[in-house]
């Protein structure tokens, strides 16, 4: 046995290796990406970074057919992108194992909403495990391959940002199991015509029932009894939060939850004269057991937005624990209080920022400059939301921002209430944003003779989830090199005339790059094309403030960059965290900022 | 139970920080759970890590006011998440100060007493100018481990239990510089 430490993540990664898989394909989002990362550092898998989450479960379903282990991996919204594959899969089945992984993000530490994924098993009427830790991560991967064959079903493994980014101890043995089924052509199954389907629906609710009774016996699910008075139900980190939280309660860990194990539920239920459910985001544990009629308290007591931890599970439930049982503080034991401190918000924030030198920056100061309405996508660029750039009006999902412009651009043609504002209409979005959803979008644009404008950030790679390769990069995950897309080409292909290439650190020409397109009576494209700062930097060269040149005027702060500050009346540039990028003394009107070789 | 929170400006290096002391703590045997942050907060942005250890762990997230050890890698973070240091708590804290953006542009107020009030707050406080340590040891980014050699005279973890989660945790080319940064860090920072 080894004894190792391991996010979630990388527990799911050794999982599926043991389990036997051969295929594995995932589109990047936090708090997912570091899944296929890490096995793709394991011998005969194959895992591939897919153009978006949809194809990448499409793969997943094709290579199950093929006869081999398949994992999926995605965020929470990601599943939404998958969502058409996923509600007909299970009526067509899989011939070897199919495990979709999907990491819920409650808090919203990098996402842009806090959708709760559980309810997705339940409207695919698929298996839904939740593992509480990174040994039940780990195990949980074989034990969800061996249901899905065993059940003819895919499998929705369900973590959240604090179990895939938590490292808790693993105990293994390094043993892959091989499997390897004949492929079978059968039509009636896998070809989902009306009349095939009406078949098949059948079978997918009937299934549900075997599963329940899967359900009952489910290793992972767990009766722990210690208080006679305090019941608590839970799953996942949530247990940890629950346990940590009141010591001495009973405890229904639940690591099967849809079909729920109605019976076991019931049982433990039964003990009490009322249990308490403890759960992040929607009641859905909850809705299942006031379902069975059950008396439960959960979303009355506990937050049903952002993240739970001990002290907010203590804080809520604790006093009426109290009431219920007598039990003083219902078994919680609260901080002690002693010496203030200043709350959150007295504090300055520190949201995340742009990065100094960061190409995205000179992009939306071109755009500030033209007074653009924009649209956007989800990326580092988002960031530029903040002031001062403040350069984003809208945003939603990824690729959303090309629609999103054409409507604007139909919405203000035909308004006099906006007259003036339909030739400002600007949307941007990533390289691999662009590919991911943005291309339909710009066809469509094309297609209905729109003037907008589409500005791609090409910093050739997934910056904000961490300099994953995209199909535009010209290489794999697996590290091979491949065809590099060329957007320039693809745009064309699709009929815009106007496509432009501007290195968005020369803001003169971006600007002017950006005011032509704006000012174009068809469909432009500007592709803003400089590698994320982080990945390519320029070396030894940095700026200075000339400090007698300086007029104080702040002009240069306009750019938001981390590196500028002001020291009295004058700007100085934090040398070591300057990037040499020189936005700023392009901008500065007395040309007060200078730049220095380092060693000068 | 031991309960360590690492705040800090992402970038700043304390996930890996978390990552030495947490793998440090399963050589010696425990149960072992840490929480990282990913993704978008790294950006410049506020980053909190946890470690905790002992014979069983359950929350990879500590209690309000329960923390063991607070390892503050700038002082606003520091002040920011000292509501996690328990009464008998230890804050070693990197005398160091970087201005986030709304500090910056003029729109809020660096807390001035940010040191000060981690001191009167916590039960002992040890103070270095870890920035400089590093640099010192090679590299002004092995600061985190500064902030671990003084942690580490807290612990009762052997020295080679330290050099070798270095050497797992660390890129092989940065090893020798962060272990010289944890020996001066362990050597010392001004005890209050």
């Amino acid at each position: 046995m080894k004894r190792v430490l391991l996010s979630g993540n990388e527990a799911i990664a050794l999982g599926a290796w043991c389990a036997g898989v051969r295929v594995a394909a995932a589109y990047p989002g936090t708090p997912s990406t570091e899944i296929l990362e890490e096995l793709s550092t394991y011998p005969d898998v194959y895992c591939e970074w897919s153009p978006n989450e949809k194809v990448a479960l499409e793969v997943g379903i094709g290579s199950c057919l093929g006869g081999a282990r398949s994992l999926v991996a995605m965020k929470h919204v990601g599943l939404n992108v998958a969502a058409d594959p996923w509600m007909t899969l299970p009526y067509i089945g899989v011939n070897a194992g199919l495990v979709l992984v999907i990491a819920d993000d409650p808090g919203m530490h990098s996402s842009q909403n806090e959708q709760d994924s559980r309810y997705y098993a339940r409207m695919a009427k698929v298996p839904l495990l939740e593992p509480a830790d990174s040994q039940e991560c780990f195990e949980m991967m074989s034990a969800a391959m061996d249901l899905s064959e065993r059940y003819d079903t895919p499998v929705l493994l369900r973590v959240e940002t604090r179990i895939s980014h938590s490292r808790t101890v693993v105990e293994y043995k390094e043993e892959r199991r091989s499997v390897d089924l004949t492929y079978e052509k059968d039509a009636v199954k896998r070809v989902m015509i009306p009349g095939h389907a009406r078949l098949r629906h059948p079978v997918v609710i009937a299934r549900l029932e075997d599963l329940e009774r899967e359900a009952e016996s489910f290793p992972f699910n767990a009766v722990e009894m210690r208080s006679s008075r305090v019941g608590i139900v839970t799953s996942g980190v949530c247990y940890q939060y629950a346990r940590e939280a009141f010591p001495e309660a009973s405890i229904l860990k639940l690591g099967f939850i849809y079909p729920l194990p109605r019976k076991t539920i019931r049982e433990f239920a039964s003990r009490f004269r009322r249990v308490y459910v403890v759960e992040e985001l929607e009641p859905y544990l909850e809705e299942g057991l006031k379902a069975l009629g059950i008396d439960v308290v959960g979303k009355a007591r506990i937050p049903r937005d952002g993240e739970l931890d001990p002290t907010l599970v203590g804080e809520s439930l604790a006093e009426l624990i109290e009431m219920d049982t007598g039990i003083k503080g219902g078994g919680w034991t609260p901080p002690l209080p002693h010496a203030a401190v200043p709350a959150e918000s007295e504090l300055p924030g520190r949201p995340p920022v742009m990065c100094p030198g960061c190409p995205h920056r000179g992009l939306f100061y071109a755009l500030n400059r033209n007074k653009a309405v924009v649209s956007s996508d989800i990326g580092c660029y988002t960031l530029s939301v903040l002031p001062p750039l403040a350069g984003i009006d809208c945003q939603v999902c990824m690729g959303a921002s090309v629609g999103m412009a054409l409507g604007l651009e139909r919405a203000f043609g035909s308004s006099e209430a906006n007259a003036g504002k339909a030739g400002k209409v600007v949307c941007v979005l990533g390289d691999s944003t662009f590919i991911h959803g943005g291309i339909t979008g710009l066809i469509d644009m094309v297609y209905n003779n729109t003037i907008s404008t589409i500005v791609i950030l090409d910093n050739r790679t997934t910056a904000m989830t961490g300099f994953q390769d995209h199909p535009g990069t010209g290489k794999t995950l697996m590290g091979e090199e491949t065809f590099a897309l060329d957007l320039v080409e693809l745009c064309r292909a699709v009929g815009v005339e106007s496509v432009r290439v501007v290195d968005p650190w020369d803001l003169e020409e971006t600007e002017a790059a950006i005011r032509e397109e704006m000012g174009s009576p068809r469909t432009s494209v500007v592709i803003s094309r400089r590698a994320c700062v982080l990945r390519e930097r320029r070396s030894g060269v940095f700026y200075r403030v000339e400090e007698e040149e300086c007029t104080g005027c702040k002009r240069c702060l306009r750019l938001g960059c981390p590196a500028l500050v002001m020291r009295g009346e004058t700007a100085v540039v934090q040398e070591d965290l300057c990037a040499g990028c020189s936005m700023c003394a392009q901008i500065c009107r007395p040309e007060a900022l200078r730049e220095v070789k380092a060693g000068d | 139970m031991t309960d360590v929170v690492l705040a800090g400006v992402g970038g700043q290096g304390n996930v890996l920080s978390a990552r030495v002391l947490a793998e440090a703590a399963l050589s010696m045997g425990y149960d072992v759970k840490t929480s990282e942050v990913h993704g978008m907060a790294q950006r410049g942005g506020s980053v909190v890590c946890m470690v905790r250890w002992g014979e069983k762990v359950y929350s990879p997230l500590i209690e309000v006011a329960k923390a063991d050890f607070l390892l503050a890698f700038e002082l606003l973070e520091g002040l920011r998440f000292l509501r996690y240091l328990g009464g008998e708590g230890t804050a070693i804290v990197n005398d160091y100060r970087l201005d986030p953006l709304p500090v910056l542009r003029g729109d809020a107020v660096y807390p001035e007493g940010a040191l000060g009030d981690i001191r009167s707050y916590a039960a002992r406080t040890v103070e270095l100018d870890a920035r400089e340590m590093a640099a010192a040891a090679g590299n002004p980014r092995a600061a985190g481990s500064c902030l671990l050699g003084a942690l580490s005279t807290f612990l009762e973890f052997p020295m080679d239990m330290w050099e070798e989660s270095m050497r797992k945790s660390v890129p092989s080319k940065a090893v020798e510089v962060n272990l010289k940064a944890f020996a001066l860090g362990r050597k010392g920072g001004t005890d209050t």
